[in-house]
């Protein structure tokens, strides 16, 4: 769609975006001038999320699984289905593959941890790609430096995509496990999953599935896309902070030992021998985040109302204007131009810092990221120390991008 | 947007556009570099002293205008300064853009730097030229790796 042209809220009958949803997310609602265009570091809250966590501390605060009281079984209940909302948000088969996890981070971990203990052997390879952040390298990093296995990596090319040939041509008969962004943080770009998924599981490696940028842009499909794990941020996806999910196939969460011990991920503890708790207590030891719980499934139905698909139209709407007006700019330059790519425009100016341009955006009430997006590979793969980054949300507009552009124009004025 | 002004004084961005002393020194300075990886500023800095004092001070690189900025008024600022004088500097200006003290008639040009004071993330940007001035005058300098206020 072209700069100029009507966009595609209109009809009545058309679900909430833009500017008519920010009303329901009270500090836009507060904040009628602000931009925010940050929400690939974190997204704003929703009414129905904040009053979800609220309800459960004033109407059904106790913990979970283990009290004979009524208050204990309401808890208990809410969180149960909270578990069932992110289960049909990622359409996994059963609850019981579904982990509640402190977010991506810490599902790519537990993971990664279990693959150190029971799975990786010494020569064995894991396959990440160019694009991923800090958070989906390190871990594996780790776990082979437990394992003797070795990291391999799929490199990018010059609009920031992954490329399936080379990402095949590095999956070798030792990958144990291929794990990549669903869409990159950086760079927005969206890679080919379902295709990369079925040549890993080809070669008889494991899948896992960062998905902490797609769940707000993306319908979800596990079982659509075969991968073995799926990992989500519960607070990138209008969810609260602290809390997320993992998804894993049931075999894997079967043969992969506990990461961590106590409370919950117990049956019976005798000083011989402990068994542990079904699926999937078994990777939830402590008590856990239940009101982020519960707030996390409020979020998936909140997203669910609205549609993905319809969330997925708005934004690329605003990615194609959005791109087109950055790159009206002379001296702006986007970093990561992906056939296939959702709601992040990364740039950078010529002769301005990022520092400097996230400085005086912020003065014009436009909220971006400046730096490296925890993806320093992917920036030094474009020679670059840092970009700022803008990144879309459900409730952004086109005035949004005006007022980013604006700012841009300011910034070139003040330090040309 | 006054704040804005405070920050980006004309005088910060003048020097931020055309860098005074920018170029290297020969043999018998001394030499240190700063590199803040994160945000991807980094500068050499030479400095030739005379007896206890600095005779010449030039820098090369390339940051933010902050960053810039303040390696160039850094170089004005000390020339001519022993390097008790020249630390005692470092010490006022730290004290300006954290806000601990107000900017004085001592500091002259660098009391610009006040309204760092008002953006915590940027007090790294305007300190990473004085402490890698702070190692150049060092006993070692290029004995430890580049200076980071990361």
């Amino acid at each position: 769609m072209k700069p100029g042209s009507a966009g595609v809220a209109g009809t009545a009958c058309e679900p909430k975006l833009g500017a008519s949803i920010r009303e329901e997310f009270p500090l836009l609602a507060a904040n009628p001038s602000l931009a925010y265009l940050d929400n690939a570091a974190t997204t704003q809250k929703p009414r129905v999320v904040l009053e979800a966590l609220r309800n459960f501390y004033e109407h059904d605060c106790a913990n979970i699984h283990r009290s004979v009281h009524q208050l204990g079984e309401r808890a208990t209940e809410a969180y149960e289905a909270a578990r069932g909302e992110v289960r049909s948000f990622l359409h996994a088969p059963s609850t019981e593959e579904v982990i509640f996890v402190r977010g991506t981070t810490e599902a790519v971990n537990l993971v990664a941890n279990g693959f150190a203990r029971a799975v990786l052997k010494p020569g064995d390879e894991v396959l990440v790609t160019g694009l991923e952040h800090h958070s989906n390298i390190v871990p594996w990093q780790l776990a082979c430096e437990i394992s003797g296995a070795k990291l391999a990596v799929a490199p990018i090319n010059d609009r920031g995509e992954v490329e399936l040939e080379a990402f095949r041509q590095r999956l070798t008969p030792r990958t144990r496990m291929a794990a990549f962004a669903h869409i990159s943080n950086a760079l927005g770009t969206v890679n080919p999953v379902r295709e990369m998924i079925a040549a890993a599981r080809a070669a008889g490696a494991a899948t896992l599935i960062d998905g902490a940028q797609a769940a707000p842009h993306a319908a979800i499909d596990v079982q659509a896309l075969g991968c073995d794990f799926y990992a989500i941020s519960g607070h990138k996806m209008y969810g609260p902070t602290g809390i997320g999910a993992l998804f894993g196939r049931r075999e894997w969460l079967e043969r992969l030992p506990p990461w961590q011990g106590g409370g919950d991920m117990i049956r019976s503890v005798t000083f011989e021998k402990t068994t542990y708790n079904d699926l999937p207590y078994k990777f939830e030891a402590g008590t856990p985040h239940i009101a982020g719980g519960i707030g996390l499934g409020a979020a998936a139905a909140f997203l669910r109302g609205i549609g993905l698909e319809a969330i997925a139209a708005w934004e690329h709407d605003l990615l194609e204007y959005g791109s087109a007006r950055l790159e009206a700019i002379p001296g702006v330059r986007l970093i990561g131009t992906a056939r296939r790519k959702a709601a992040v425009l990364s740039f950078v100016v010529e002769g301005i810092h990022p520092h400097d341009v996230g400085t005086v955006l912020d003065a014009e009430g436009v909220a971006v990221r400046a730096g490296h997006h925890c993806a320093q590979p992917v920036m030094e793969r474009f020679g670059i120390a840092a970009t700022t980054r803008a990144s879309l949300g459900l409730y952004n507009t086109r005035a949004d991008l005006d007022q980013l552009a604006a700012g841009l124009r300011k910034a070139k004025e003040m330090f040309a | 947007m006054s704040q804005l002004g405070d920050l980006y004084q004309e005088l910060i961005l003048d020097h931020s556009k055309r860098p005074r002393n920018f170029g290297s020194l020969g043999e018998g300075s001394r030499k240190a570099e700063g590199f803040n990886r994160l945000c991807g500023d980094r500068l050499t800095l030479w400095v030739a002293l005379e007896g206890d004092r600095v005779r010449e001070v030039k820098f090369q690189g390339s940051g933010c205008a902050i960053s810039t900025a303040s390696a160039s008024l850094l170089t004005d600022a000390v020339k001519g300064k022993t390097r008790a004088e020249a630390e005692a500097l470092f010490e006022k200006f730290h004290q300006l853009v954290t806000g601990k003290a107000e900017a004085d008639a001592s500091l002259g040009k660098l009391g610009a730097f006040a309204g760092v004071s008002e953006y915590p993330a940027r007090v790294k940007c305007a300190s990473l030229a004085w402490h890698t001035l702070h190692q150049a005058l060092a006993e070692q300098p290029e004995a430890a790796g580049p200076v980071s206020t990361e």
